[in-house]
């Protein structure tokens, strides 16, 4: 009797299992689907935002030239008076003589605006080196206007109606008439690397921005690498254990996390209004995001000295170093690959960092490229950041085109991160 | 003598220290006629501790006077001014002083110069000559009398090494209670301008009310320039942006995370951990780029045609984008977490006959909760405090709603639109950003210590 309930007992809890499995099978996939899904959502993410990144980006390596024949007329260009000649009068001379049906006011507004306001500035550099061709006609290849370069891009749509485009019927009749006589080409925007910020997008250059970013990192990377380790040393190797280094561990920990934007408060209040520092240069920049970095150094550099085996030291001691020495002579170049590749990714934080610049006034128009810490300039993630509010449809490949420089320096400096750990990494 | 001209001189002095002790031990042994055994400590350290004596005095001197030089300069200028013009109220003077600098540093100055203007001027250039060649006499004399002073106390019995370690742990204690002096810092600077604001606008209209719109009138009869300053708005379009990319955040982060850690072989993971982190190491700028060129579109196309009216600027867009952002911060922590948890727990759990899922769901999610908790707790306080992407996605009107299609504003855009761009220090409009600021930084310290405190006990736990 017993035997027999039992026997049904185990039957029915074995049914159970077996009637639940199927269940527990499916939940099982779908819950493993889950995960893959996560993580194909993320990938698509990560590749659709490069993809449309550079998708609107790499046009603009590339810029429109247009071939002017210029005739450098003696008489405007008096050999005493060359650096203040009206050489905006003869570009547009240039391309009236080569459109004589233009005569309206309007129309030759237009046409003028075909080129950039930059060619004058380029004849005068012609002009300057080649003071022998005056009296001559000479061919001279200028920078188009950004209009025009979107046409030739396809960025402006042709069969839009044409009062909500930006280049109108007639001009668009000029360009094709510019490229039927070979007047037109696309050539690599070496402007692009060379030149500031400007108003004319074709005119417009990362090179400003680039150097002040190079400045405001060197302070940065000068200040927070010796303080930071300096810092990590004495908390990891000296500190006692007490309340007082409790409390800077707390904070530190704390400090890697308060916002960025805090610390362009801090710089502001502190560095600029109470200090009476310079606004937007590169000096107080690179003091407010040494303050931003030090956390992160801070902790990866405890990281690596915790990484270094405790018999190294105690061998030290052991020999008879006192304890400066045997951090000195033993500990910290053992740990300083580690620190370095700490060093690296806070410096690659730091590049990109821009809500703290905004407060310290680094979000200025600056046209002139920075010849040192205390001039006026404007760093790479900001320029992204203005450049994307301007309106003109030439700032947007632009913009792209200066996150995909951004982007390159950052994966250099990851990558080399990465390569140092390799190379350095040891394990005991 | 400029400032760096003035630091290499000094360099070369510590060098030059370096050596002339070093040589000085060396002389004062061979004096003795026992050789260098004689002395306490190695030659090394004695030239160690003269540069020591000269670089540190006088580059303590260097940073004070940089820091507080032109404070003492525009005070003295200020006490050289004509009478009536030291009448003028702060404000004024402030502007006034403005002016005198533009033209020291010959820049272009706001109205024409007259003689007063131009006076100070030139005894400002002649303050800012003196304060330059009293610093450079300092320097040089502190460094050059720190190395005299150790020259003459150079004997054998010195105990060099001793002095030299002693000084460089005193520099080691000074860098590392910087960390306090940043958080100090912070503290003050922020409460300071934020009490200048309370005694504009009292406290409990700023935190209980519900209107912001901080124009101020500059003329009492201008049209909508009321300048509310409640920040409930704000604050509840910071919570509703940061709602969302939690939404997105968590989920796909902790699954991911879940796949790698037990489910992924060891191949997967090495390609798609790194991946996973390349999103963290995008800078914010390119995501609010990407926010506002390429998603807000895309949600308002999408709503168009479900036929909905979504803003272009809609909460949506910024929060999506900013979830991706954290996707990564999410997953490794989770992924820290999980690992930590003991394989014995698994082992028991699979043991029992339980599928592997279920062992995560009943068993290793539940051992790991505290930490996740802590890791989407800082995870929140990121998303709070995230600028870039929202003032280029969000928008700058303060609307109380809940509505994820419409725009809303955040704490971080209201201080960012308050503070970028010429500004008056005594206007509330300005002083408000830094309440804000008060109130970003406390809402984000509450967040960071819970979670950190979390963390840490969860850790314990397993240990």
């Amino acid at each position: 009797m017993n035997n027999l309930i039992q026997n049904q007992r185990t039957a029915r809890t074995m049914d159970i299992v077996n009637q639940g499995l199927a269940r527990r099978y499916r939940a099982e996939k779908r819950f493993r689907l889950y995960g893959i899904v996560a993580i194909i959502l993320s990938m698509i993410f990560l590749v659709f935002l490069f993809i449309s990144i550079s998708a609107n980006g790499y046009t603009a390596f590339q810029q429109t030239f247009v071939r002017l024949d210029i005739h450098l007329d003696p008489e405007i260009l008096d050999a005493g008076s060359l650096a203040d000649a009206n050489y905006q009068g003869l570009v547009k001379q240039s391309l009236a003589d080569m459109f004589p049906e233009v005569t309206t006011r309007r129309e030759k507004r237009q046409l003028y605006g075909m080129v950039s306001n930059g060619a004058a500035y380029q004849l005068q550099d012609y002009v300057r080196k080649n003071q022998n061709k005056i009296g001559s006609v000479i061919q001279i290849w200028v920078p188009a206007d950004d209009d025009v370069d979107m046409v030739i891009k396809g960025h402006i749509q042709r069969d839009v109606p044409e009062a909500e485009r930006r280049v109108k019927d007639n001009q668009l009749s000029w360009i094709d008439e510019f490229r039927e006589q070979g007047r037109l080409e696309k050539r690599f925007n070496t402007t692009f690397f060379t030149a500031g910020d400007s108003r004319e997008p074709e005119l417009a250059g990362i090179k400003g921005a680039v150097t002040g970013s190079f400045y405001t990192l060197i302070v940065t990377l000068l200040l927070s690498f010796p303080i930071g380790v300096a810092a990590a040393v004495y908390l990891e190797e000296f500190a006692p254990k007490n309340r007082w280094t409790d409390i800077i561990e707390v904070n530190i920990n704390n400090l890697a996390a308060v916002p960025s934007i805090v610390y362009g408060l801090l710089g502001l209040a502190v560095f600029l209004n109470f200090f009476g520092l310079p606004r937007s240069v590169p000096l107080v920049g690179g003091l407010v995001l040494t303050l931003m970095t030090l956390p992160t150094i801070i902790i990866a550099s405890r990281a690596a000295l915790k990484s270094v085996p405790p018999s190294i030291r105690e061998a030290a001691l052991g020999v008879g170093a006192s304890r400066t020495q045997m951090v000195m002579h033993h500990v910290l170049p053992l740990a300083l690959p580690g620190m370095l590749t700490g060093t690296i990714i806070g410096m690659a934080q730091a590049l990109g960092e821009t809500a703290p610049l905004l407060m310290i006034g680094m979000v200025a128009f600056i046209v002139d490229i920075p010849g040192g810490f205390t001039d006026p300039s404007t760093v790479l993630p900001v320029q992204i950041f203005l450049w994307a509010d301007s309106p003109e449809r030439a700032f947007l490949e632009k913009t792209s085109a200066a996150i995909m420089v951004l982007l390159a320096f950052l994966v250099t400096m990851n990558a080399l991160a990465v390569f140092l750990r390799k190379k350095f990494e040891r394990r005991w | 003598m400029s400032s760096s001209n003035l630091l290499l001189v000094l360099l070369m002095l510590t060098t030059a220290g370096y050596y002339l002790g070093r040589k000085k031990a060396v002389a004062v042994a061979q004096a003795t006629g026992k050789g260098q055994q004689i002395l306490h400590s190695r030659p090394t350290y004695y030239g160690a501790l003269a540069a020591l004596w000269c670089a540190v005095p006088a580059l303590a001197i260097f940073v004070f006077w940089q820091a507080f030089g032109p404070t003492v300069i525009t005070q003295l200028v200020v006490a050289g001014l004509p009478p009536d013009l030291q009448a003028l109220p702060s404000d004024r003077l402030g502007l006034l002083m403005n002016d005198v600098k533009n033209l020291v540093h010959g820049n272009i100055i706001s109205g024409d110069i007259s003689v007063a203007i131009r006076a100070a001027a030139d005894h400002y250039t002649r303050l800012q000559t003196l304060s330059h060649a009293a610093l450079a006499v300092l320097v040089l004399v502190a460094g050059i009398a720190g190395i005299l002073w150790i020259q003459k106390r150079i004997t054998p019995v010195l105990r060099a090494r001793n002095h030299v370690e002693s000084l460089v742990k005193y520099l080691l204690v000074a860098c590392a209670s910087i960390a306090i002096f940043t958080t100090i810092g912070i503290v003050l600077s922020v409460l300071y301008e934020a009490i200048r604001f309370f005694k504009v606008i009292p406290i409990h209209e700023f935190l209980f009310g519900l209107d912001w719109s901080p124009q101020m009138a500059i003329r009492s009869d201008q049209v909508g320039s009321s300048g509310a300053f409640g920040a409930i708005p704000v604050f509840m379009g910071t919570l509703l942006i940061s709602a969302i990319a939690m939404c997105v955040a968590v989920p796909i982060g902790l699954m991911s995370a879940i796949y790698l850690s037990e489910y992924a072989d060891k191949r997967v993971r090495a390609v798609a951990k790194p991946l996973l982190e390349i999103l963290a190491g995008i800078p914010t700028v390119v995501y609010g780029f990407f926010a506002a060129l390429v998603v807000a579109p895309m949600i308002r196309n999408a709503g168009v045609t479900l036929g909905l009216d979504v803003s272009s600027e809609s909460a949506l867009a910024a929060g999506l984008v900013m979830g991706i952002m954290i996707i990564p911060f999410v997953s490794s922590l989770s992924d820290d977490v999980i690992n930590a948890v003991p394989q014995s727990l698994r082992d028991g759990a699979l043991g029992l006959g339980s599928t592997k899922s279920e062992t995560v769901r009943l068993v290793v999610l539940p051992a790991a909760l505290p930490g996740i908790v802590g890791g989407v707790l800082l995870a929140v306080s990121r998303a709070i405090g995230e600028t870039m992407i929202v003032v280029m996605a969000a928008g700058l009107a303060a609307n109380l709603t809940v509505n994820p299609l419409k725009t809303v504003t955040t704490v971080t855009v209201q201080i960012v639109t308050l503070l970028v761009g010429d500004q008056e220090f005594d206007s509330p409009k300005t002083l408000a950003a830094f309440a804000l600021g008060l109130l970003l930084f406390v809402i984000t310290l509450i967040l960071n210590v819970i979670a950190l405190v979390v963390v840490r006990k969860y850790r314990e736990q397993y240990e």
